[in-house]
């Protein structure tokens, strides 16, 4: 191989793991933001207390990712500038994130969900050739594994509670599955880093979801709906109409005063 | 003997016990009044934590750093821990959880007066940490020494995370400071606001405080509201020049004299009207929390139907087998 070869190579490499990183953290970040919003609004104090930590886990894995992006990209970005100054269409998190937080059943089965997702992912980067990452993974399965089993916990508790708990969480169901597809979806980024070891092939994930989505569903008397039909794009930065939204909230006080320190 | 010279007697010896700083515990008998005075302390004080969530939840999705929405994230969380270990403790003298967030919804119980303003700007955060926290900590250090175990343990834990809030207050204030001329702008405007709020947290004067020489005598308190309210004072205006702000009383001075600063009078009447129910968020509180609360419910009622459920299956399982 030529030299000028090798570093194209290596500079692919770098561009792809830099990708891989937003689009980690903005799926932390993002998930973060919507966990806040419940932070004094949930049914009791101890879940308060709950998203509150969930929410804190998530924005520190945002940081490290968001930071790791920044030194690979090299043009000086940090975490905040990751974060807040970046737009809409440069978000890589996953729609199932973003969507807004709906009633108590929607975000605790959207957090299932996710977190079914998430934990194998990480579990995977953990073994990452690439060390940062895996030590970045390495810290999140710990979080991860947490929120699994308290949303799956309180997904069973909802699915076997009342008649009305049962109805707002097969609600939440119909239409939050439209969004689970995209979850399994790699695009050549993705492909190219699980072919180096660096990242997790997404499509690789699928098994360990179902495991833990129907052994919790069978305790929650929970059917899966069995139309695969889902929406697509956060990867591609093509998102609901809810994100302008939630950034514009996120990133108001960084746009508004470009350049301070807060 | 009679009933009532029992009960006297056992006053008296209750009030010994305590007066000798002896600590008083779930079990041991203790004066009614002891127990309804501390049960409205001690809800109160937990309702404060939690009402005190909302302003500055205000916040958490705009914290305009991911330091400092991190941060914010765990002071929020940390406060809605204060208000559980304080229900905790208010349920050792006999009052359920339940009655007392009832108390709460219905209207009937107080909660810090302080958080019936609102948080209209970033800075805002910077003000309850520096001041509020503040006043709230040197509330809060006598309590450690409180008469009544439960009370006093709880408070030692939360005064520990207490001055974390407040230094990280004081950080954001510092940081604005050294920042543009709006971001001061922001932070003069935010003490300017929330400066008298915060001098009133002591409660009202010496002289027309109802409740204070008996929970002095029991040893539930331990400085009245004007020694602490100058101690305040005292310790703020130093920490003021150092920010660079400008405290909004004409009044303020150092007396040579005395070693401390004069300060001008708070408006009392304010105080007095935002604590009956007409402060600028008095309602939105209170209706937050209700709403809240009954949007809840059926998600507390489908924990509570799982789990009975739960247990009957257990049972016929045991009879089954």
């Amino acid at each position: 191989m030529k030299d000028s070869d090798k570093k194209q190579g290596k500079s692919v490499v770098n561009d792809d793991v830099l990708t891989y990183c937003l689009r980690l953290g903005d799926n932390a970040m993002v998930t973060s933001q919507r966990l806040s919003e419940w932070v004094r609004n949930s049914p009791t104090i101890e879940l308060d207390i709950a998203f509150a930590n969930i929410a804190l886990d998530h924005v520190g894995q945002a940081r490290m990712l968001y930071s790791y992006a920044g030194e690979l990209e090299g043009k000086g970005r940090d975490e905040d500038s990751m974060a807040f100054l970046r737009d809409e269409r440069e978000f890589g998190n996953v729609l199932l994130a973003e969507l807004p937080n709906g009633d108590f059943a929607k975000s605790v089965l959207r957090l299932f969900f996710y977190s079914a997702w998430v934990l194998p992912l990480y579990e995977g980067l953990n073994q990452s050739n690439d060390e940062r990452l895996a030590a970045i993974a390495g810290k999140a399965v710990l979080e991860v594994r947490y929120q699994l089993k308290h949303s799956a916990e309180w997904v069973v508790r909802l699915g076997d509670g009342t008649e009305e708990s049962h109805k707002r969480i097969s609600d939440a169901l119909i239409e939050l599955w439209q969004f689970v597809g995209e979850l399994f979806e790699a695009d050549e980024v993705e492909n190219r880093l699980a072919d180096a070891g660096i990242g997790v092939d997404p499509t690789s994930l699928k098994g360990a979801w179902d495991n833990t989505i129907n052994d919790v569903f069978a305790r929650a008397n929970l059917t899966r709906p069995d139309d695969d039909w889902h929406l697509t794009g956060g990867r591609s930065g093509q998102h609901t109409e809810h994100m302008g939204y939630l950034l514009a909230e996120m990133q108001v006080l960084q746009r508004t005063y470009p350049g301070c320190e807060w | 003997m009679t009933d009532e010279a029992r009960i006297a007697e056992l006053e008296k010896q209750f009030d010994d016990y305590v007066e000798a700083d002896n600590k008083a515990e779930p079990k041991d008998w203790m004066p009614e009044k002891y127990r309804k005075t501390l049960i409205r302390q001690i809800s109160q004080h937990a309702h404060s934590e939690i009402i005190g969530m909302q302003p500055e939840g205000n916040w958490l999705t705009r914290a305009p750093s991911l330091k400092r929405k991190a941060i914010l994230l765990a002071k929020v969380q940390d406060e809605a821990g204060h208000g559980l270990y304080l229900y905790s403790a208010a349920e050792t003298l006999g009052r359920s959880r339940d009655q007392l967030e009832d108390d709460l919804h219905q209207g009937k119980a107080k909660y810090s007066s302080i958080f019936n303003y609102p948080t209209l700007t970033w800075a805002d955060v910077g003000a309850i940490g520096w001041l509020v926290d503040s006043a709230a900590i040197l509330n809060q250090i006598p309590l450690c020494r409180c008469s009544y175990g439960p009370y006093a343990r709880a408070m030692i834990r939360i005064c520990k995370e207490e001055s974390f809030h407040q230094r990280q207050g004081y950080e954001i204030m510092l940081v604005l400071n050294r920042g543009t001329d709006a971001q001061k702008q922001m932070a003069q405007d935010a003490l300017n606001r929330w400066w008298w709020p915060s001098v009133q947290m002591f409660g009202p004067p010496d002289e027309a405080s109802p409740n204070s020489s008996h929970t002095m005598k029991w040893r539930i308190k331990r400085f009245s509201n004007d020694e602490l309210r100058q101690r305040f004072i005292d310790q703020a205006v130093p920490q003021a020049d150092v920010l660079g702000l400008k405290i909004p009383d004409p009044d303020l001075k150092w007396n040579d004299d005395r070693q401390a600063y004069d300060f001008g009078a708070p408006d009392w009447d304010e105080f007095f009207a935002v604590v009956k129910g007409k402060g600028p968020m008095n309602k939105a509180r209170l209706d937050h929390k209700v709403r809240v609360w009954d949007d809840g419910g059926w998600a507390r009622e489908a924990a509570m139907a799982h789990a009975e459920k739960e247990s009957a299956r257990r049972a016929s399982q045991k009879s089954a087998a």
